[in-house]
């Protein structure tokens, strides 16, 4: 039993690079004066970038530290949209911060840890490595979340998440005992070897399945683990919602894709049942409760609820299509998701930033390009052809039609027209209403956010074929011999 | 040739329609008055070369339209008699209601829009006219029924011709649907919709025999005169025989020249042709065309008693072309189809005149419609009383028995019905009756009409008196042209149409069923049947004279002591008052029942309101959940994993 730590460090590259800078800009933080938060986070997002570029350019197949880490085509395609989504989410925090005073050095530092936690939960390829990852995340999550700590929105909405993510843990640590209990390993191979072998279906095993998948569906913001969703979204500091709406969910969705595939793959048709019911639920809930919401962020919580069951979707097909669906949904989720941040953080008149939609109103006339960008985002979240967001649920759907998954696909469908609904609402405020007044100018680096977002969704047919051919290859780890 | 005769008016409603505004006015006017004269020109070369001169009958093709199975129809212009015929009434009309246009519509802002579509009419007309099959009949059919409801429509702003408008539209859907259904029913029974195998077929038509409908076998007799009948019904709606006559009069709300044109002299005749043309069809059918008179008949009766009594002086002239044509459809009915013709062709002079003269007086006196406001016109518009003088009694049959002396409408009227006594129709003496009152009413309500408008002293009011003034060349040319074709078109075409040269100016294209020596034995009828109508005329003309001139206190008094017969005819014998009862108001009651009950709250309940509702209904609640409280979340957190293990153990136990 010897750890071939060379490769296996090699394999870790891009984790390493952000530990260390981590660690460096919490000293930097610490005893820079002034203008140290701009430094940090500039630095931050630099480690971020390089650490996205190691992930492509130093490719490695394979398993480290005794298979808990693993490293192929799927992680390194997570990976790359979490850190676009840390990364971007720290570039549209710079303007915040200096109109807000929202001026911590600790928010890029922690995002970085936050992030370091995300690949781990991505590479994860054993229940230990799996919950070490995903309190690394939390842990940094929780304080996230409470970052603004005079506020007092902020402050009780991070300790609820806390207090739930607290109990999503001890549920999810609860199935991984369970699990362990009745196949006698962490290791998913070992688990999905020791499952085929075994006795059939295995009441008790079960039983840790549904923890598991209990804890995970939490960290996605899945129906009924999503309660917390709202209240964080909406009292957060908005680039902590932005955060809280793009990373984690891409890694928490990776982590419960890379589960069910490989540590549960012999119990396909158990938990099916249970990513199907958990996607109709979100999906459902998603769209009628974004309906009643007056404020924005409270609204994109209850739509990234939605889309969070429309990936589901996906993965309830367990197929290779399937899989393929749920990252190519990722990917168009993480853009549409900063793309709307953008504006959110965008939302400024001269007493401050505003939430309500309500006073969107006549955007289309005093800010036609601003009004035009979010049409485009909207229509792309309701998914409205040939945007992106048509695209997403287009490839889904079809894993679940080729599945067999005919109910789940109607439902999905029917879900996303009430859906639909609240988007083109915002649309129309915004082009039918009486004028409000104008925003104030939008900082360049929002401006860009928003911009690159806005085309890609746009203009996302023209580069559909590499994207598609990519996730295929990502989604052939799971399927390969 | 032909192409140029049915296109030009094309081309003009297509410049006129679509250039309008930027050509103006006066170039719209122009260019479709001159087409039309270049179309009426060639027309008459056409009838003197296939009517009078001995060109044979020929098909000229123009494209193939449709080609489905056995349903060949091709876009071709079937020349013969028939068509040169209608081709002169329509052009020769046409151009001079275009001519007359240019001075009545003077004051209209709208002009090239009018234009337009009276050369778009004018374009329908002579493709229905032309046509060498049903398809393309119909197609010309729809055409002027389009024309018809845009120009009745032309002043949109005016409810009343609005009402009118979709009035004609929809009575004459009516009749469209018979008729469409006796396309169907010809190409059941002749496996075609051309003509030429029509005919061909009909020849050899065995009404003993069997057909085939959707599995139950037919005989062939009942058929035919099914189908004869639904033609018929088509031919009822688009020349105002009873009962789906009710528009005609309402249709006087178009502009005058419009009913010149489409509601006198052409449109209204269609059913006339479309009938002549089919001969050999209805002649295979006694039972159809004992219809067909009897309704002529009553029509012609019931229209004029109702003109009687009209104040309005273009209904009038509507209620007397309705009668008309009733006479019509009895020389149809009796087999005398060239008399039909015969009488379409002079009664559309007369009565363009008539419809023209009258407008007139109209535009004479501030658009005044209502003889009880005219009277003592004769002095202030001279030329115009004496085109209405000459108008009148070629309706009416002026002329002296015997002899070659009279007006077109004294030929063409008397030998309808001379026809109708001579015929051997079971229905012949009925019909001969009914047409010689009518003929009596005629010269009654169109002597009515002179004398209340021309003669007496005026009612108008003195500012409309001090406005009257003679109309201007442009529209007096026009009642001058047909003042001379009311006065000679009789006498000079009496033995081409139904006379000594019948054979030689129709050549095929009238058919009489062997046995029918109607042309010979209507000269031998008894002298006091050929002396009938003139009496009927000379006693109309004396009443009236004795009512307007001599006493004018005997007409309210006559009214008095029979208001009830008096209210019958002012109301047109209660018509629209029955079909208001009968059709309106139901179709209206089912209507907004399925509007507000069917749509509103079934469909709209259901579907789009009911399902938002709905959802705003689940969004309160779902909205209700988050409550806030950290317990709560909890517990749904629990509550759903809960679920999920009972489900899976429930899962495990099957």
């Amino acid at each position: 039993m010897s750890i071939d730590l060379n490769s296996g460090l090699i394999a870790l590259a891009p984790e390493l690079v952000i530990v260390l800078g981590a660690v460096s800009l919490l000293m930097i933080g610490v005893f820079a004066t002034g203008s140290g938060v701009r430094i940090v986070n500039g630095l931050a997002v630099a480690i971020l970038i390089f650490a996205g570029a190691l992930v492509i350019l130093m490719p490695t197949d394979g398993t480290a530290f005794n298979d808990a880490f693993v490293s192929d085509s799927f992680t390194r395609f997570m990976k790359i949209l979490t850190l676009i989504g840390s990364a971007v989410t720290l570039v549209m925090s710079v303007g915040f911060a200096k109109a807000e005073r929202f001026d911590k050095f600790e928010f890029p530092v922690l995002i970085m840890l936050a992030t370091l936690g995300m690949m781990f939960m991505i590479s994860a390829n054993s229940m230990l490595s799996l919950y070490m990852g995903l309190e690394l995340q939390s842990l940094a999550l929780y304080v996230v979340a409470a970052i603004n700590r005079d506020s007092v929105r902020a402050t009780e909405a991070g300790l609820k998440y806390f207090v739930l993510g607290a109990l999503s843990s001890g549920m999810l640590l609860y199935g991984i005992s369970l699990v362990y209990g009745y196949t006698g390993t962490v290791e998913f191979e070992g688990i999905a070897a020791a499952v085929t072998n075994g006795e059939e279906r295995q009441l008790g095993l079960l039983f840790g399945l549904v923890f598991v998948l209990a804890g995970l569906a939490f960290k996605i913001s899945a129906v009924p683990f999503h309660m917390w969703t709202p209240d964080v979204y909406e009292g957060a500091p908005t680039p902590v919602t932005a955060f809280f709406a793009a990373a984690p969910k891409m890694a928490a969705m990776a982590l419960l894709v890379r589960v069910v595939m490989d540590a549960f793959e012999p119990l396909t048709s158990d938990w099916q049942q249970i990513v199907a019911f958990i996607a109709i639920a979100s999906m459902v809930l998603g769209s009628f409760a974004a309906i009643g919401q007056s404020n924005i962020k409270r609204l994109m919580a209850y739509s990234s609820i939605g889309h969070m069951g429309f990936a589901l979707v996906g993965l309830a097909a367990g197929t290779q299509a399937g899989v393929r669906g749920v990252a190519i949904y990722m990917l168009i989720y993480l853009a549409m998701t900063l793309g709307a941040f953008a504006f959110i953080l965008a939302m400024r008149r001269k007493g401050g930033n505003f939430e309500n939609i309500s006073d969107l109103a006549g955007l289309s006339s005093t800010n036609p390009l601003m009004a035009t960008a979010l049409t485009v985002l909207m229509f792309s979240l309701a998914g409205i052809p040939p945007l992106a967001g048509f695209w997403a649920k287009w490839y889904v759907f079809l894993a679940a039609i080729e599945a067999d998954l005919y109910a789940l696909a109607i439902i999905g469908v029917i879900a996303s027209v009430v859906g639909a609904f609240y988007y083109l609402r915002i649309i129309k405020i915004m082009w039918f209403d009486e004028p409000l007044g104008r925003l104030e100018p939008v900082q360049g680096e929002l401006g860009t956010v928003l911009g690159v977002s806005t085309v890609f969704t746009l203009l996302y047919v023209i580069v559909a074929g590499p994207v598609e051919a990519y996730a295929e290859v990502a989604a052939r780890a799971f399927f390969a011999g | 040739m032909f192409h140029l005769i049915v296109f030009l008016p094309l081309i003009g409603f297509l410049i006129a329609g679509l250039f309008g505004r930027s050509i103006g006015a006066k170039a719209s006017e122009y260019l479709t008055t001159g087409l039309l004269y270049v179309s009426a020109v060639l027309s008459w070369i056409a009838f003197f070369d296939f009517g009078l001169g001995h060109e044979e009958a020929m098909v000229v093709p123009v494209m193939t339209w449709m080609n489905v199975g056995s349903l060949a129809v091709d876009w071709s212009f079937r020349i013969d008699t028939l068509t040169v015929v209608m081709l002169v009434v329509v052009n020769t009309v046409s151009a001079l209601v275009h001519t007359y246009s240019i001075g009545y519509m003077h004051h209209d802002p709208h002009r090239p829009r009018f234009f337009a579509y009276l050369s778009l009419f004018t374009f329908a007309m002579l493709m229905l006219v032309t046509s060498n099959n049903l398809v393309q009949m119909f197609f010309g059919w729809e055409g002027v029924g389009l024309a018809s409801y845009l120009l009745i429509g032309f002043w949109y702003k005016k409810p009343s011709a609005n009402a009118a408008a979709m009035k004609a539209f929809i009575v004459n859907r009516v009749g469209d649907f018979g008729f469409a259904l006796g396309i169907f029913g010809i190409f059941l029974l002749f496996g075609s919709v051309n003509f030429d195998t029509i005919f061909a077929n009909a020849r050899q038509f065995d009404p003993a025999g069997d057909i085939d409908f959707f599995g139950y076998a037919v005989p062939a007799a009942t058929a035919i005169t099914a189908t004869c009948l639904l033609l018929f019904m088509g031919a009822m709606g688009k020349s105002a025989q009873v009962p789906l006559h009710t528009w005609l009069p309402d249709a006087m709300e178009g502009p005058t020249p419009v009913s010149a044109l489409i509601h006198a002299a052409t449109m209204v005749t269609a059913g006339v042709v479309m009938v002549a043309r089919l001969s050999p069809i209805f002649e295979l059918s006694t039972t159809a065309l004992v219809v067909v008179t009897v309704v002529g008949a009553i029509t012609a009766f019931f229209a004029a008693t109702v003109g009687l009594v009209q104040n309005d002086i273009k209904r009038v002239i509507a209620y007397s072309t309705c009668s008309q044509l009733g006479y019509m459809f009895v020389a149809l009915g009796v087999g005398a189809y060239g008399a039909a013709i015969f009488h379409l062709f002079t009664h559309a002079f007369f009565k363009a005149l008539l419809f023209l003269g009258a407008g007139s007086v109209i535009h004479a006196v501030s658009d005044e419609q209502d003889m009880r406001y005219m009277g003592g016109l004769r002095k202030h518009i001279p030329a115009t009383y004496w085109m209405m003088i000459i108008g009148t009694i070629a309706l009416t049959g002026v002329g002296i028995p015997f002899t070659m002396i009279g007006t077109a409408g004294f030929f063409s009227k008397d030998i309808v019905i001379e026809t109708a006594f001579a015929s051997h129709s079971v229905v012949s003496t009925f019909a001969f009756v009914m047409l010689v009152i009518a003929a009596c009413f005629t010269s009654f309500y169109s002597w009515r009409l002179i004398f209340m408008t021309f003669h007496g002293t005026p009612r108008a009011t003195a500012d409309v008196m001090h406005h009257v003034h003679e109309s201007p060349w442009v529209m007096l040319a026009p009642l001058f042209v047909l003042a001379a074709g009311a006065l000679f078109a009789g006498v000079l075409f009496k033995e081409f149409f139904y006379g000594h040269e019948y054979a030689e100016f129709w050549k095929e294209a009238l058919f009489v069923a062997g046995g029918n020596e109607l042309l010979e034995e209507f000269h031998h009828v008894p002298a006091w049947v050929a002396l009938s109508p003139f009496i009927a005329m000379i006693v109309g003309l004396l009443v009236a004279y004795w009512f307007y001139i001599r006493s004018p206190g005997m007409p309210k008094a006559l009214a008095q002591s029979q208001s009830g017969l008096y209210k019958f005819l002012l109301n047109k014998w209660y018509f629209d008052e029955l079909y208001d009862f009968l059709f309106v108001r139901p179709a209206m009651w089912l209507g907004r029942f399925l509007w507000k009950r069917g749509d509103g709250t079934v469909i709209d309940g259901m579907g789009p309101d009911g399902i938002s509702a709905r959802v705003v209904d689940i969004t309160n609640r779902v909205v209700r959940l988050q409550s806030g409280y950290l317990y709560h979340y909890a517990f749904a957190m629990l509550i759903g994993v809960a679920a999920l293990v009972t489900w899976m153990m429930l899962g495990s136990a099957l």
